[in-house]
């Protein structure tokens, strides 16, 4: 059965929704509309003129090589994150859920990187693998292996993604725990009467059961990698080497800030919107239906 | 209780007058790139001037890197809020040059404020970076500097070399570099800023064109062209070193700068100006000398500038011009240039700075600190010895610097890279053509 409420007048729903109303306006559909706008000019950077090119943005993008490149190292990265933190989440979560004594330590002591800004994040991976000082990588060198990421594309890949993962896990760990400590005991003890092992439990009665949990965390965490990592990868790589580490939104960044390429930068953040609203899409329509509420 | 108020009545009553005693100083802002021992230096020189003089205050701040600087001075030029002086590196002139409206040409600047400025005080390769091909200074050299080649005596010796042997070819530095590698020295050379030193200085050095159109100074329709058999040989040449394990590495800027000092390499390409701080840090015996050349051509020609110049944005009051121009007049002092040149390793940027320097006996005190400014002034400067005035020149040397690590990593050729770059790197030039016509 359905409950409706139903307001008499206008004037007070309208006032109940516009707070949110002009946040969307303000946070969202102004600065789109903004980026949709200048994708269309080249301006000079210190904005004393401006040209309009219709498509030509573009066309400058869709053409260079680069640009086409750093989807599939949007794709690589954004795969690797969102597994990586999310698999090492739910395992640490499922070994916290476990425990009888001292949770509460573990715990906090667990969700304590997110409390650390992406970029400092960064800084401080970037010191534990610094090829001068470096802890890591001084002990690499010591069993014989040369640490270079400025040089070398796939240690530079691997430092960022490790960065980005490293912080991320402690969000993803809250979830699931939330949602472990919610599946009830009765039936995991059900299960344990008729003898299924601990794992056994694991992947027949909690994974499904956490499906709405695990599916939230696929979107956040995708919006994540694809957003919110520029921080860590300004700070290890700046997309570098030879554009290795270089993923959509940092390019954006980098054209836009670094390069005062304002046009290009516009042009990128409105294929950027759609390939998210697409992969957004997709999920709920696809992906969502196999999750049981 | 009575007491407590008393003092913060007084407090107050101190603060109000400490308020008014400031406003009446014109405050002048200047965004700049200088930490560590060079920023040191520069709010020492902040200091005396406003110790020198009641009208004006100078209020520094440090903005990040060179290119940070330049972003948030253009940035904060499009919101509005813009500083009085900003520091652009050498690589904006050509960005700077074109947003013609945003700054007050310092000619300009120096007339109307009745300050005495005249442009041939100031050293020519320095000066002509700086100035229009109808020969009007634009903006203030504050920092110019030229590559040298750092050497690490104690290494080489190490390495069974003599530290006084000659250097000044590359193939003399390649042999230096197979005995440092035989005897287990793991850096033989490193390099800082490597497009600067090992692409456009190259350029300049061996009387190669860096771009058509005389470097980009005859007109916007220039052509990148570094992919000349030279450059293709040179950059070959660091490719197969860095994949021997002769030359390390280790990033785009100066980064390699801490394992110089630290003693960690024996060969370091950077710019004169690395001197203030291998001064301060090095616990090893170092020498200075010429950047080394190929024997093929007779004699190298000059090399180039690299450095910052201040540039006076618009938009600001008369009053305010007028103590900016103050500011840059005591900057262009010869005492105050001839400390800078000496404390810094930075080149004078006026003859006069030179000549006092010379007198005072600097040079015999600190041998090789006159290499820099005698390998820029050696010959007459030709077209492609002048400089670089290259628009997006910040996008291109990141185009530069990828493909040049694909060379380093030993994913690509040099012949392979270099014709990359000189392609994508014109796409660019285009753009910043039509944007700029």
């Amino acid at each position: 059965m359905e409950k409706r409420v139903i307001f008499k007048g206008w004037w007070l729903p309208a006032l109940l929704v516009a707070p949110q109303l002009i946040i969307s306006f303000l946070f969202f559909f102004y600065p789109s509309g903004q980026a949709l706008w200048n994708s269309l000019f080249l301006p000079d950077p210190f904005g004393l003129k401006t040209e309009f090119v219709g498509l030509d943005n573009f066309k400058f993008l869709l053409t260079d090589p680069y640009y086409l490149e750093s989807f599939k190292t949007t794709i690589f990265f954004s795969t690797a994150v969102s597994f990586f933190s999310m698999a090492i989440g739910l395992y640490l979560a499922a070994l916290a859920d476990r425990l009888i004594k001292g949770a509460g330590v573990y715990q906090t002591l667990l969700i304590w990187p997110y409390a650390i800004a992406p970029a400092i994040a960064g800084v401080l991976w970037l010191f534990l693998f610094n090829g001068n000082i470096g802890l890591v990588s001084y002990y690499l060198k010591g069993l014989g292996y040369e640490w270079n990421h400025t040089l070398n594309g796939d240690e530079a890949m691997f430092l960022v993604i490790l960065a980005s993962t490293w912080g991320r896990i402690s969000y993803n760990f809250l979830f699931f725990l939330a949602g472990l400590q919610a599946i009830p005991k009765s039936v995991i003890e059900a299960a344990a009467i008729d003898g299924a092992s601990f794992w056994k439990r694991f992947f027949t009665i909690v994974i499904p059961l956490l499906s709405p949990i695990t599916f939230f965390l696929l979107v956040v965490n995708i919006v994540y990698a694809f957003f919110d990592t520029f921080g860590v990868i300004h700070t290890i790589t700046s997309g570098g080497p030879e554009q290795s580490t270089t993923i959509l939104v940092y390019k954006v960044f980098s054209d836009g800030f670094v390069s005062q390429d304002l046009g290009s930068s516009a042009a990128q953040s409105v294929i950027l919107l759609l390939v998210v609203g697409v992969l957004t899409v997709v999920q709920f329509k696809y992906i969502e239906r196999k999750v049981h509420y | 209780m009575k007491k407590l108020k008393a003092i913060i009545a007084s407090l107050a009553l101190f603060a109000m007058f400490a308020g008014t005693a400031a406003q009446a100083k014109v405050e002048i802002q200047w965004w700049h790139a200088f930490g560590g021992r060079l920023g040191e230096l520069l709010d020492e020189q902040v200091n005396k001037f406003n110790a020198s003089q009641d009208k004006y205050t100078v209020v520094h701040t440090r903005k990040g890197n060179y290119s940070e600087t330049l972003n948030a001075g253009i940035a904060a030029f499009r919101a509005g809020q813009h500083p009085n002086l900003l520091m652009v590196f050498e690589v904006g002139t050509a960005s700077l040059m074109a947003a013609k409206g945003a700054y007050v040409p310092m000619y300009q600047l120096m007339k109307d404020a009745k300050q005495s400025f005249k442009p041939n005080n100031y050293i020519g390769p320095v000066k002509g970076y700086y100035t229009t091909t109808d020969g009007k200074m634009l903006s203030l050299p504050y920092n110019a500097s030229t590559p040298v080649l750092w050497i690490n005596k104690d290494l080489m010796k190490q390495a069974g070399l003599d530290p006084e042997m000659d250097l000044s070819t590359w193939k003399q530095v390649g042999n230096a570099l197979d005995a440092a590698k035989a005897k287990g020295i793991d850096c033989g050379l490193t390099t800082a800023w490597h497009s600067w030193i090992h692409l456009e200085n190259f350029s300049a050095y061996h009387n190669l064109p860096f771009a058509t159109k005389a470097n980009g100074f005859a007109g916007l329709d220039t052509e990148l062209s570094f992919n000349s058999p030279v450059h293709i040989k040179h950059i070959q040449t660091l490719g197969k070193w860095s994949q021997e394990g002769k030359f390390k590495y280790l990033g785009r800027r100066n980064e390699s700068g801490a394992n110089f000092r630290a003693g960690e390499c024996m060969f370091f390409t950077e710019s004169s100006a690395g001197y203030a701080g291998i001064k301060k840090e090095a616990k090893f015996d170092f020498g200075i000398r010429h950047l080394p050349y190929y024997g093929a051509t007779e004699a190298p020609q000059n090399t180039i500038i690299g450095g910052a110049s201040l540039w006076a944005l618009s938009g600001k009051s008369a009053e305010e011009n007028k103590g900016t121009a103050a500011f840059l007049a005591f900057l262009s002092r010869t005492d105050i240039q001839a400390k800078w040149h000496q404390d810094t390793g930075y080149l004078p940027s006026t003859i006069a700075a030179s000549k006092q320097t010379k007198k005072e006996g600097f040079y015999s005190k600190n041998p090789g600190t006159d290499l820099a400014g005698i390998q820029m002034m050696r010959n007459k400067v030709t077209d492609n010895s002048k400089g670089l005035r290259l628009g997006s020149f910040d996008q291109i040397r990141g185009i530069i610097d990828e493909e040049m690590e694909g060379v380093y990593s030993g994913k690509k050729t040099a012949q392979v890279a270099l014709d990359s770059a000189v392609k994508r790197g014109n796409v660019l030039l285009r753009r910043f053509e039509r944007a700029n016509k």
